[in-house]
């Protein structure tokens, strides 16, 4: 009975884990583009929370106008860069400011 | 050891051997995980990633059916799985039953184990469409991690042993484990141990794929956020456990075990700093990936010496069967991790310089090199005891005061910084700013050290002092960041400022989180200097109707109280407290006394002759604790003691029970002098207070975002973009 249940056990878990290597390899559910659009929404995301850092710097006094200038054009900068690898990957589309 | 047995239950044994099966499937899924995750990390294949990924999630349900099922043998009393015999009883209260899974070694690996595949499960479920050239190398590492504790279940310390001849009765879970703390403080820290591992799978996975900009940092920083507050949660409800059962006084003894998970905690708020440099300013790599591959290694430490035994502690658990093994996974994971970095150290080149000084980036830095100096010294005076047994032949252990030597400079410094740190911007703060910035916090560090120099002996106390300033000029400096977050809206925005400060914070909860976290620990620090450098410590031996005076406080012994209980027999105090002459509190310390499964004890000695818990009689307040532990003189009982166990060896349980009661009962009304330990600790409950204020801080700032919060990022990327379409960025 306990031999029964261990086997039944192994074969479940075997049949759940190979379950992706009985598809064929052009099947694959995800799209490559869409996994780096992913990762480069995260660096946007967290761009976007540098660039408002600096504001808030500014507006606290922390920042000179020229400090903040620089930096604030130095993230922009960055922003952009990844704004056009987005854009590029989606596709014509998907491109162009928003 | 019991000597009745439960005959051969074919139910039970079907119960271990399905456990035991389950283990052998969570190693073969967590095996082939990892191989599949190596294969899919050299060829990229999708199908294999998948797989690989499954082979986790297939393992933390075996491991999750694996936890039920002893669960359910420890609420059943099912003493035919060896587990359950050896650290329960049919008396042990049904929280502690649910509980003393992880008082055992094999418990502790099963936990262990547990946690790391739902923690891995669920990174790798967030992560399933990102990172494909990390995330395979990830898995592995945390596949082969999970294959070893699995291995050392199955092959070194079985949780599903089988008892054939099961006992009626089991041996009970240790006395000094039955309190709250213990009970939740094993699977904090264990779960800050083992979360520490997934930051460090996706640095390995990063490096084996050479991907090594920021983005493994922001994928596991929550992680490691949680790890870092689970540890520190583990750490806070030790000390208090340690406070209130342990009956010496203290909350921190800079025992091995203690230092074991400190160090990994300080490594790791070294790490959650650095990595901020790391994703804002493009520096730090080769730090970063050191860091959290040294935090690893330590958590990994901090498991072996709790099981190997090979320092003395408190808590350890004896030398045990595991400390090899795990000795060799701390060698291949340090050797590992420092030939991966060092054959990428081309692809670790900082993007960036530090501009100033006067920037965040320095004072992090400080700070990192601070809270690594702290481990070292930490790491040093914890293995002494080894290293100088390798020198000289001999054991010399190094104590609190040595600790104390050189820990609190470095810790002084560090509240300081933890009131800059958050002062000072990105990039490069102005000359003028930086001395408008620090002017409030600086006034308030010289009045805090000019006051308590007037009215308190703290000039005697010269690093309290400092302590005490220092804290102050960080408690204002973060005020004053709050402060300025709601003027600064308020004045841009026109709302009004309780609106315009919450709005403010929350739109920045990781940067105001973790400020008051900053805030948090301040507090604790106090409450650490306060209560170390000013505590008033006396031994007492007072016969009932006696008092004495510690301090401004009257101890006045009334009375003593027996309470026989079947799991233990409690003997307790009653004490009176005045302060000025008035009324201030009564307490009730008790020491209560676990019967001995050592048939010499004898039937009536064994009640009195086994391990013994002290429960403090304490009264807190924000002002500070008056803290009492009490041993009660237990020898005058000897000759009736030696008596019952002569007459009454043959009278069953309940006539026991009752010789037992009148016995108690009679020490109770006319007891020897007893021994008490009376401690009046100023502010020490702000450590407990600073660190739940830490762990708000922490949840805040690791709390994930809401729709709102995505529709403004919707809406500030429109804002850019047509910023784009039409003008280049300001200049």
């Amino acid at each position: 009975m306990e031999f029964l249940l261990a086997v039944a056990i192994v074969v479940l878990v075997a049949w759940f884990v190979t379950a992706p290597l009985r598809r064929g390899p052009m099947e694959s559910p995800d799209d490559p583009a869409a996994a780096e659009i992913a990762e480069l929404e995260a660096r946007k995301a967290a761009k976007y929370r540098q660039i408002r850092d600096a504001e808030t710097d500014r507006a606290a006094g922390k920042l000179t106008e020229e400090d903040f200038k620089r930096l604030d054009r130095e993230l922009r900068g960055e922003a952009v860069a990844i704004l056009k690898r987005i854009d590029r990957l989606r596709g014509p589309a998907g491109a162009g400011p928003v | 050891m019991p000597v009745e047995v439960h005959h051969h239950d074919s139910g039970a044994v079907q119960l271990t051997v399905l456990g035991s099966a389950l283990l052998a499937a969570a190693l073969l899924s967590a095996l082939f995980a990892a191989g599949a995750g190596v294969y899919a990390g050299r060829t990229g294949d999708s199908r294999w990633v998948d797989s690989s990924r499954r082979g986790v999630y297939a393992m933390a349900g075996l491991l999750t059916t694996a936890v039920v099922l002893i669960e359910i043998a420890f609420l059943r009393n099912d003493f035919h799985f060896a587990l359950v015999a050896d650290h329960s009883s049919t008396t042990t209260p049904t929280f502690y039953k649910l509980t003393a899974m992880w008082s055992s070694q094999e418990g502790s690996l099963l936990l262990w184990a547990w946690v790391l595949s739902l923690a891995s499960s669920g990174v790798l479920f967030m992560t399933r469409r990102r990172h494909r050239e990390i995330v395979p190398w990830a898995t592995a590492v945390l596949a082969g991690l999970a294959s070893f504790f699995i291995g050392l279940m199955i092959f070194k310390a079985q949780p599903f042993a089988h008892l054939d001849n099961a006992p009626v009765e089991g041996v009970g879970l240790t006395p000094l484990l039955r309190n709250p703390y213990m009970a939740v403080h094993p699977p904090m820290l264990y779960s800050g141990y083992v979360l520490w591992s997934i930051p460090f799978a996706f640095c390995v996975g990063a490096l084996m794929a050479r991907k090594l900009d920021a983005s493994w940092i922001r994928t596991t920083r929550n992680f490691a956020l949680v790890a870092w507050t689970f540890l520190g949660i583990g750490l806070l409800l030790g000390s208090r456990w340690s406070y209130e059962e342990l009956g010496w006084g203290g909350y921190w003894g800079w025992d091995p075990v203690e230092n074991a998970a400190l160090m990994p905690w300080l490594l790791g708020t070294a790490f959650l700093h650095s990595v901020m440099v790391q994703e804002k300013r493009g520096m730090l790599k080769v730090w970063n990936v050191s860091l959290i591959s040294a935090t690893f290694c330590l958590c990994l430490l901090g498991t072996f010496l709790v099981r190997s035994g090979v320092l003395q502690s408190i808590h350890a658990f004896g030398a045990s069967t595991v400390g090899g093994p795990l000795l060799a996974l701390i060698g291949v994971t340090a050797v590992g991790a420092t030939v991966l970095i060092v054959t990428r150290l081309d692809q670790l080149k900082p993007e960036r310089r530090i501009d100033s000084l006067l920037s965040r980036e320095s004072v992090f830095l400080v700070n990192n090199l601070l809270l690594v100096g702290l481990v070292v010294v930490i790491f040093w005076g914890t293995f002494f005891p080894l290293i100088s047994e390798v020198f000289t032949g001999d054991r010399h252990s190094l104590a609190a005061p040595w600790f104390d030597r050189y820990v609190t400079p470095i810790g002084v410094l560090l509240v300081l910084f933890t009131g800059i740190g958050p002062l000072f911007a990105w990039g490069q703060l102005s000359g003028a700013a930086a001395r408008r910035l620090l002017l409030w916090p600086s006034i308030a560090t010289a009045a805090t050290i000019a006051v308590l120099l007037a009215v308190s002996d703290a000039g005697h106390h010269l690093w309290a002092l400092f302590i005490f300033g220092f804290a102050a000029f960080a408690l204002v400096a973060l005020a004053g960041e709050y402060w300025r977050a709601g003027s600064t809206r308020h004045a841009l925005t026109g709302e009004g400022y309780p609106r315009a400060l919450a709005t403010a914070v929350g739109r920045n909860r990781r940067r105001y989180g973790g400020y008051i976290v900053h805030a948090g620990i301040a507090l604790t620090l106090i409450g650490i200097a306060a209560s170390s450098s000013f505590q008033t410590n006396r031994d007492l031996r007072l016969q009932v109707g006696q008092t004495a005076k510690v301090g401004d406080y009257t101890i006045a012994y009334r009375k003593l109280t027996a309470d026989p209980k079947n799991e233990r027999i409690s003997f307790a105090a009653q004490l009176d407290v005045t302060r000025n002459g008035k009324h201030f509190a009564t307490l009730d310390p008790s020491r209560n006394y676990y019967p001995t499964q050592d048939p010499t004890a004898g039937p009536i000695g064994r009640y009195f002759m086994g391990e013994s818990t002290s429960e403090v009689g304490l009264k807190t307040g924000a002002g500070g604790d008056l803290w009492t532990a009490f041993q009660p003189d237990l020898s005058s009982l000897n000759p009736d003691i030696t008596r019952g166990n002569r007459q009454l060896a043959n009278v069953g349980p309940v006539g026991q029970g009752i010789a037992i009661d009148v016995l108690a009962q009679r020490y109770a009304q006319n007891p020897p002098p007893a021994t008490f330990r009376v401690i009046v600790n100023p502010l020490v409950g702000w450590i407990w207070i600073g660190a739940l204020i830490a762990v708000a801080g922490a949840v805040m700032a690791g709390w994930p975002a809401l729709e709102s919060r995505r529709q403004l990022e919707a809406a500030y990327r429109a804002r850019l973009g047509k910023e784009l379409g039409t003008a280049s960025p300001p200049s």
